[in-house]
């Protein structure tokens, strides 16, 4: 749904602030497209509407657009939340409609770093919006950002503690990432650190492990039987089909992508063409190498064949064997794209 | 043709006095070039020459007169192009010497004024510019008188811009300046005081007929190369080649025999008819010593046989830069290039790059420095890293200039602590005129070298002017620099300085390569050394983390291709003491200006 109140200093996704009124013909061409699409899927195993902002917008035509898809038993539906809209009222509509997660945009505990990000909501939103969430049933995930301007690391302590606070089943920690042609890009001053983003993320991997949330993605940790699955579907080279605008998709080896706007996407498809801006088809051995850049984000790790010995050596401390696979160690995690620049086609075998 | 009415001249000035402009008056005035023709600096034929409005190589052209004809040569104004200079005026019984009327005197104008003198040659002093407001001729006439001994009443007034009083100048040309002489009679002997190479008609020579005549189909005997080409095509420009049957004695024009190489025409070659051959070659010249140094070396590796290529052909068109090969454990495969001052070092790195399609790194210009070592031997080196190691140094001797700077009165105070600073001995100084003032120093070359010419202009806002000669070798206490990369000296950044400079050199070094080199996997200590003693040390912390951003299902394309070009990024990087650097942190740590 790219539809937000406002934009975030550091949001680089195609999301608009002046476009409200494009939205109800734009979840009307969502429908009219999942309806489209639905014959030619098996059942889907998770849905994901994320931003934008999903949580602004009308839930009944976002919920009909849901509808028409052929969603399996037990899937996994998740939309992303601002703090501020998810009240007991939608919470339950939601619930109604089929969703069975959230994941609420908290990003910090902490009035001025949120400030800093460019976020707007107030802190104490969260709890209310947890409790929501959590009164219609459905499964919480928290998102946080650390090394926003000014952040210090009792900060980034205040917002994990209260993060845990809520005692959510799932939790996202990414480190604040300046993406060019953003506000935060044009400013070097508001860069984050690099070495007070590594403490930090240390800081999260201690105290969410410690309070039982398995890590198993890079940036992501969750209660037993609560990881992310259209994450991990993601992940692990799944299909998963586009819906919307920008939206991106992978089917039967290619990979394809949305026309960017959503004026453009339901033009598209009302005049009953594929919203499609483009596509891309890898080869074998190329798609094998990313599954394996893939993975190695995971907890899964990729087949030891993926790392030639040498690069193994000068990696030291970095990734470590668990049976046929290599794993990334908690250091390894920070320096995942070291270890990935050097992975290689492990063959047809792995 | 009748000696007596033949006029051989050369323009002389300071750069941007206006030589070529004024060539460009007399182009037109004469009739050679028509209006429709006429561009601006006409004899500036190269792009580089026209980018930058400097002359880089000499022109000769033949232009009519008042029944008479004229050969005039146009000649650089730079110092580091004073070989051109002096191989004209060895064609030549006179020089119009231009001064700018608002500029006054400047260095080049006094140092090729006394190469006119040495010569023998009659000068015609001229101030030019004088449409200018800032124009102000009649102090400039007594300057000249002054410092020159050209009474302020034989200097003529032209403005080469609007044509004023260049008539009467070619008048004064033809009035003033003696015809050449000699022999019609004698044996053919003829000096070479230029060779280009043409891609179509091969090596053409501008040639200065002394004694006797030379004819086209002639057998010629190159004297000192000993070698014998068929006169192929002789000819005059005018400013077109015109071919001609034959020179005679006191003309000047072109010969093409057939050559290839311009190392088989070199200027300074007497030519001679092995039909009635001389006995005795002319004097020619000695050739031009390179003076400072540098690597040069291919950004992508691949390109080395390309600049190997391109040197060999850009040699045939200045055989005043000197190559040979080396290589570098940091820069890789290239070429240790001399030349003749820094311009020539900028001008020939850019038509490298520009006219072969290149692109190059540089090291620092270094000088050539004799080493004496502890077991007697005397070693030339151009390139620190050639250094011996200290142990086995007893003395280094460095290449030593006298430098003349002109100055108006003002700067005397900041030119001399600069010249100071550089470990200048003053040798004098002298008040060319109430407001002129003449310093003269010993300076070490490599102190020139390092942005001198910057920091003088830059003191003076620019009214200050250069030249120097090289005067001889002298002992100092050098020491070379190594810059350690994990403990790995990295070669393309060893300097040889002045021990008092050592330590600042090195800080420096230390301070730029901590920001340009990306931070890896374990720190790297980069060290500053002299000897085995650390002088400066920076550390590059270790890396801690990359990128800890969402991975969704979008993003997942982007990442890709964003770790495919990380990898041949990785490809490019050349690895010193395991620590991987980009090419571009060499680049930036080894420009100049900063
Ligand atoms: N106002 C004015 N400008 C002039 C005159 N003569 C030359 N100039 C300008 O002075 C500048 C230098 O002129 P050039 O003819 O290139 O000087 P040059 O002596 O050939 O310079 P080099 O060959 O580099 O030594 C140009 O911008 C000319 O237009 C003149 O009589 N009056
Ligand atoms: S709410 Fe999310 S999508 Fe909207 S501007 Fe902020 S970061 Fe971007
Ligand atoms: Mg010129």
């Amino acid at each position: 749904m790219p539809f937000c109140r406002h934009r975030c200093d550091y949001c680089a996704f195609a999301t608009w602030t002046d476009r409200d009124h494009v939205a109800a013909r734009y979840l009307e061409a969502c429908r009219v497209h999942a309806a489209r699409l639905a014959p030619g899927l098996a059942p889907v195993t998770s849905v994901f509407v994320g931003g934008g902002t999903p949580s602004r917008v009308d839930p009944t035509p976002l919920l009909a657009v849901l509808a028409e898809l052929p969603v399996a038993e037990g899937a996994e539906v998740t939309v992303e939340c601002n703090p501020e809209d998810l009240d007991a009222g939608r919470a339950a509509a939601f619930a109604a409609g089929g969703v069975t997660r959230v994941s609420i945009g908290v990003q910090s505990f902490v009035a001025h770093v949120l400030d800093a990000l460019g976020r707007r909501h107030p802190v104490e939103a969260v709890g209310p919006a947890v409790a929501a969430a959590r009164g219609a049933g459905l499964d919480v995930n928290l998102d946080l950002i650390y090394g926003g301007t000014g952040e210090s690391r009792a900060d980034w302590a205040t917002t994990l503690d209260g993060a845990l606070a809520l005692e959510p089943d799932h939790v996202s920690a990414y480190g604040l990432t300046v993406e060019p042609g953003t506000p935060l890009a044009d400013d070097p001053s508001r860069h984050p650190d690099d070495d007070d983003q590594a403490d930090k993320y240390l800081d999260a991997s201690d105290r969410l492990e410690a309070a039982g949330y398995g890590w198993y993605e890079i940036s992501n940790w969750a209660r037993p039987g609560h990881r992310c699955r259209h994450n991990l579907l993601y992940w692990s080279m799944g299909d998963y089909v586009a819906l919307g605008c920008a939206a991106h998709g992978h089917r039967d080896g290619v990979r394809y992508w949305h026309v960017r706007t959503p004026e453009r996407y339901a033009d598209e498809v009302e005049a009953g063409r594929e919203p499609v801006a483009g596509s891309e088809r890898l080869e074998p051995g190329a798609r094998r190498l990313e599954a394996v850049q893939l993975s190695l984000r995971t907890e899964a790790g990729v087949p030891v064949a993926a790392l030639p010995p040498a690069d193994r050596a000068a990696l030291v401390g970095l990734v470590e064997v668990r049976g046929d696979r290599l794993v990334l160690t908690r250091g390894g995690r920070l320096l995942a794209n070291e270890v990935a620049t050097r992975l290689v086609d492990p063959g047809e075998a792995a | 043709m009748d000696l007596d009415r033949l006029r051989n001249i050369s323009i002389i000035a300071h750069i941007d006095h206006g030589k070529t402009t004024l060539s460009d008056r007399v182009l037109e005035l004469s009739g050679i070039v028509s209006a429709r023709d006429m561009r601006a600096q006409y004899l500036d034929s190269m792009d580089l020459e026209r980018e930058r409005g400097i002359t880089i190589k000499l022109q000769s052209v033949r232009i009519p007169w008042r029944d008479h004809v004229i050969n005039l040569i146009d000649t650089p104004g730079h110092v580091d192009f004073g070989y051109e200079v002096s191989r004209s005026l060895a064609a030549c019984e006179g020089v119009v010497l231009l001064v700018d009327a608002a500029q006054g005197i400047e260095a080049q104008t006094l140092a090729n004024c006394y190469l006119a003198l040495e010569n023998d040659l009659e000068i015609v002093a001229c101030m030019n510019k004088i449409d200018l407001p800032a124009a102000d001729p009649d102090r400039c006439a007594e300057e000249i008188e002054a410092v020159l001994g050209i009474p302020a009443e034989e200097v003529l007034r032209i403005s080469a811009k609007s044509g004023e009083g260049v008539g009467d100048l070619l008048d004064a040309v033809i009035d003033r300046i003696p015809p050449p002489t000699g022999d019609a009679d004698a044996p053919l002997r003829a000096l070479i005081f230029d060779s280009h190479f043409d891609q179509y008609r091969g090596v053409v020579s501008s040639v200065r007929v002394m004694d006797g005549t030379m004819r086209a189909g002639a057998k010629l005997r190159f004297m000192q190369a000993g070698a014998t080409h068929g006169a192929e095509e002789i000819g005059v420009r005018s400013p077109d080649p015109q071919p001609v049957d034959a020179l005679g004695p006191g003309e000047t024009g072109y010969l093409i025999a057939g050559i290839k190489d311009v190392g088989a025409a070199k200027s300074g070659e007497t030519v001679t008819d092995t039909a009635a051959p001389a006995d005795e070659p002319l004097a020619g010249y000695r050739d031009p010593k390179p003076m400072v140094f540098c690597g040069l070396y291919p950004i992508d590796g691949d390109e080395f046989p390309d600049l190997r290529e391109a040197l060999e052909k850009l040699r045939l068109n200045d055989s005043s830069f000197t190559y040979e090969p080396e290589s570098s454990g940091a820069l890789g495969f290239g070429f240790r290039c001399g030349f003749l001052g820094l311009l020539h070092m900028e001008i020939v790195r850019e038509r490298l790059e520009r006219e072969f399609d290149l692109s190059l790194i540089a090291t620092a210009p270094s000088v050539e420095y004799r080493v004496h070592t502890t077991k007697g031997t005397v070693v030339e080196i151009d390139n620190p890293s050639e250094m011996p190691p200290m142990s086995e140094v007893d003395s280094i001797e460095e290449p030593w200039l006298t430098v003349s700077i002109l100055t108006p009165t003002d700067y005397t105070g900041t030119l001399m602590e600069l010249c100071q600073n550089r470990r200048g001995e003053m040798v004098k100084l002298e008040y060319l005129s109430p407001e002129r003032v003449e310093l003269r120093y010993r300076v070490p070359l490599a102190e020139v070298v390092t942005d001198f010419f910057d920091q003088m202009k830059s003191r003076t806002q620019g009214y200050a002017s250069l030249d120097y000669e090289a005067d001889g070798y002298g002992v100092s206490a050098l020491v070379k620099v190594d810059v350690l990369l994990n403990s790995q000296p990295v070669d393309a950044f060893s300097m040889i300085v002045h021990r008092e400079k050592a330590e600042d050199y090195g800080r420096r070094m230390c301070e730029k390569l901590k920001e340009l080199i990306p931070r890896q996997l374990f720190d790297v200590p980069i060290q500053a050394a002299v000897g085995g003693r650390i002088i400066a040390r920076q550390t590059v912390k270790a890396k801690r983390k990359d990128v800890l951003s969402k991975c969704y299902g979008g993003d997942i394309t982007r990442k890709r291709k964003l770790l495919e070009r990380q990898k041949e990024g990785k490809k490019k990087m050349k690895s010193i003491g395991r620590v991987e650097v980009p090419q571009e942190a060499f680049v930036s740590a080894l420009r100049l200006d900063d």
